[in-house]
């Protein structure tokens, strides 16, 4: 076969990046492991994109270094990088048949025409779209249009795959169908990936490993269960899932809302708060009811509808409690 | 109501004056015209027939349509290099060209074709100072021949190209040219394979422009020209207001019209003319 997968490691080393006196990214440093699933995960001016957009080529770095599998790529332009890479709305060539398009990186290496053929057929099968070879963009749905894009980016078997938000323009139904097939051609083609998105589902699905961005800093990294379970900072825990915020002893804990058990009535042996309830939102599965305590905090409790069959209602006294492990500490500053 | 009434959308009652105007005032003399064209000065296809009989008429149509076809090809190519460098370069900048191109679009024709006899003419600054220097012993013949009209058309056609190329060029999606460097395009390779094809809707708008407006050039020939270099239009005019030969007249312009048509006939059969005229491509 003439172009078998290898995935790349990438360092990035201090990298800045100022827009005039605006800084968007502020000295990151992070070591991306070949073959690893990475993403990364911020709101929007987080400096994700830039930080993806660095990586690939397309915007100089300021300050700072990025080397693949140890050697500097700093000065290497966009087009020699060998980067894979799915654009926010794919930016698929409107002109060329699906088959060009993906056999483009092929073709402008001028590469033999069989093997350019044979190698699209390979792409065509690795995203199932062996029947549309012929068809234009513009006759493809979104969701194979992002597939498309997929395989044009993995056809010269890059070391790493970049994807900014790539599932941004699908439903959402078919975005979880999606996630599940990037996931499985990640672990079929074993290539590194990294992958831009503000939506803190898809990083959670996918990920081995996340790193949350804010305001061009990376804030945490860590695998999907680190960051869910021990949330280092107030914005992390938010970000992340929902998350209530207790004080106990001077100290701030994150607290997950599907951690607390609820109870009715007063005098229960382990409650730590007491308050009345003020809302109940129900979701087929669960049901989300924010509780007004005694101490004037608002603390939301998520609550399996099929294990917790109690009648709860609006304005009903409540004690909450939880276990020590559930409330994680805070780094404050 | 009876069974037509209901048929027609009453939207048609706002647009009906429009039409009776338009078919009036417009369609109406352009059949008059054509009718001319088969009747005076005798009925017949004796105009038509000309054309293959006089040896001058026959030459004024092929040196109308290789000026043409010349002029397409400067101003198209030009207008291509200014409409890229426009989009490509700051907003500042931008503003500056368009600015100056607007402000050579609005000046008349007349002060433009002027104004290349000043320059480039027997006693033009450019030829006095050539001599004054000592370069050319006997002034540079740009005008009063072919090259002149040339000039001066093309001069006259850069606005007209660059526009529908840029309007071209600015709706394209810049990631896309992003999208072919990531996958190793070159860029001369992102130029030709993916640049060229996609503003090839807008080569055609503007090609077709400049080539319709080309055909009915009048001033520059007439002034740039020097009486050597005739024109369909220009011989048209003398037709009509000299030797009287309406019919004459009426024939090349019926031609005139029969040849834009077929181009556009032609164009749309290559591609969606929806699409050259700024509609989707879809």
């Amino acid at each position: 076969m003439a172009d078998a997968f290898s995935g790349g490691s990438l360092r990035i080393e201090g990298v800045s990046k100022y827009f005039g006196a605006f800084r968007a990214v502020n000295e990151v440093e992070l070591e991306i492991r070949r073959g690893e699933f990475l993403t990364l995960l911020g709101p929007s001016g987080s400096g994700k994109t830039t930080l993806l957009m660095m990586i690939a080529g397309f915007l100089d770095i300021t300050s700072g270094d990025i080397a693949l599998d140890g050697t500097s790529i700093a000065n290497v332009p966009a087009e020699k990088r060998n980067f894979g890479m799915v654009f926010q709305g794919y930016a698929l060539f409107p002109h060329m048949t699906v088959r060009d398009n993906i056999g483009y990186a092929l073709s402008v290496r001028k590469r033999a025409e069989g093997e350019i053929r044979a190698r699209v057929d390979e792409m065509l099968e690795l995203v199932q779209l062996q029947d549309f070879a012929t068809r234009k963009p513009g006759q493809l749905s979104g969701g194979q249009q992002q597939r498309v894009a997929l395989a044009r980016a993995l056809c010269f078997a890059p070391p790493v795959l970049l994807l900014d938000e790539p599932l941004g323009a699908l439903d959402k139904k078919l975005r979880v169908e999606v996630q599940e097939q990037l996931k499985d051609i990640h672990r079929r083609v074993g290539t590194t990936f990294i992958y831009v998105t503000h939506d803190q589902e898809e990083a959670l699905s996918m990920s081995d490993r996340i790193v949350i961005m804010r305001d061009g800093a990376i804030e945490q990294v860590g695998s999907p269960q680190e960051l869910y379970e021990r949330p280092a900072t107030r914005f992390a825990a938010s970000f992340l899932g929902k998350s209530n915020f207790v004080q106990q002893n001077g100290a701030v804990f994150a607290l997950r809302p599907e951690k607390i058990d609820i109870h009715l009535g007063t005098g229960h042996p382990q409650a730590r708060r007491r308050g009345t309830i003020a809302s109940i939102t129900y979701f087929g599965s669960m049901q989300r009811i924010i509780v007004e305590t005694t101490q004037a905090e608002q603390i939301e409790v998520d609550i399996d509808v099929w294990r917790n069959r109690q009648a709860l209602h609006e304005g009903e006294t409540v004690e909450l409690s939880w276990q020590d492990e559930a409330a994680v500490e805070l780094n404050e500053s | 109501m009876n069974a037509v009434a209901r048929h027609i959308h009453p939207g048609w009652a706002i647009v009906a004056p429009l039409l009776v105007l338009v078919v009036a005032l417009y369609l109406g003399p352009i059949l008059n015209i054509m009718w001319l064209s088969v009747t005076d000065p005798e009925p017949g296809l004796g105009n038509y027939r000309k054309l293959y009989e006089s040896d001058s008429l026959l030459r004024i149509v092929w040196t109308t349509l290789r000026i043409c076809v010349i002029t397409t090809i400067f101003s198209v190519s030009l207008g291509y290099s200014i409409a890229y460098a426009m989009v490509h370069c700051h907003l500042r900048q931008k503003n500056y060209m368009l600015t100056l191109l607007l402000v050579s679009f609005w000046i008349s024709i007349l002060v433009r074709t002027f104004s290349w006899l000043m320059l480039l003419g027997r006693n033009g600054l450019v030829n006095n100072t050539f001599e004054t220097l000592g370069l050319i012993s006997a002034p540079i013949a740009f005008m009063r021949n072919e090259l002149g009209v040339l000039i001066g058309m093309v001069h006259y056609m850069i606005p007209y190209a660059v526009l529908p190329l840029l309007v071209s060029m600015q709706s394209l999606d810049s990631r896309v040219m992003d999208a072919s460097r990531n996958l190793g395009a070159s860029g001369s390779q992102t130029f030709w394979r993916i640049y060229l094809p996609l503003t090839l809707p807008g080569i055609v708008a503007s090609t077709l422009l400049v080539f319709i407006l080309s055909l009915g050039f009048y001033v520059t020939p007439a002034v740039l020209g020097g009486g050597k270099v005739l024109m369909v239009a220009e011989y048209i005019s003398v037709q009509l207001l000299v030797t009287l030969k309406w019919g004459t007249a009426a024939m090349l312009a019926a031609l005139m019209l029969a040849g834009v048509l077929a181009m556009l006939w032609i164009m749309s059969r290559f591609m969606k003319l929806s699409a050259v005229f700024g509609g989707s491509t879809r």
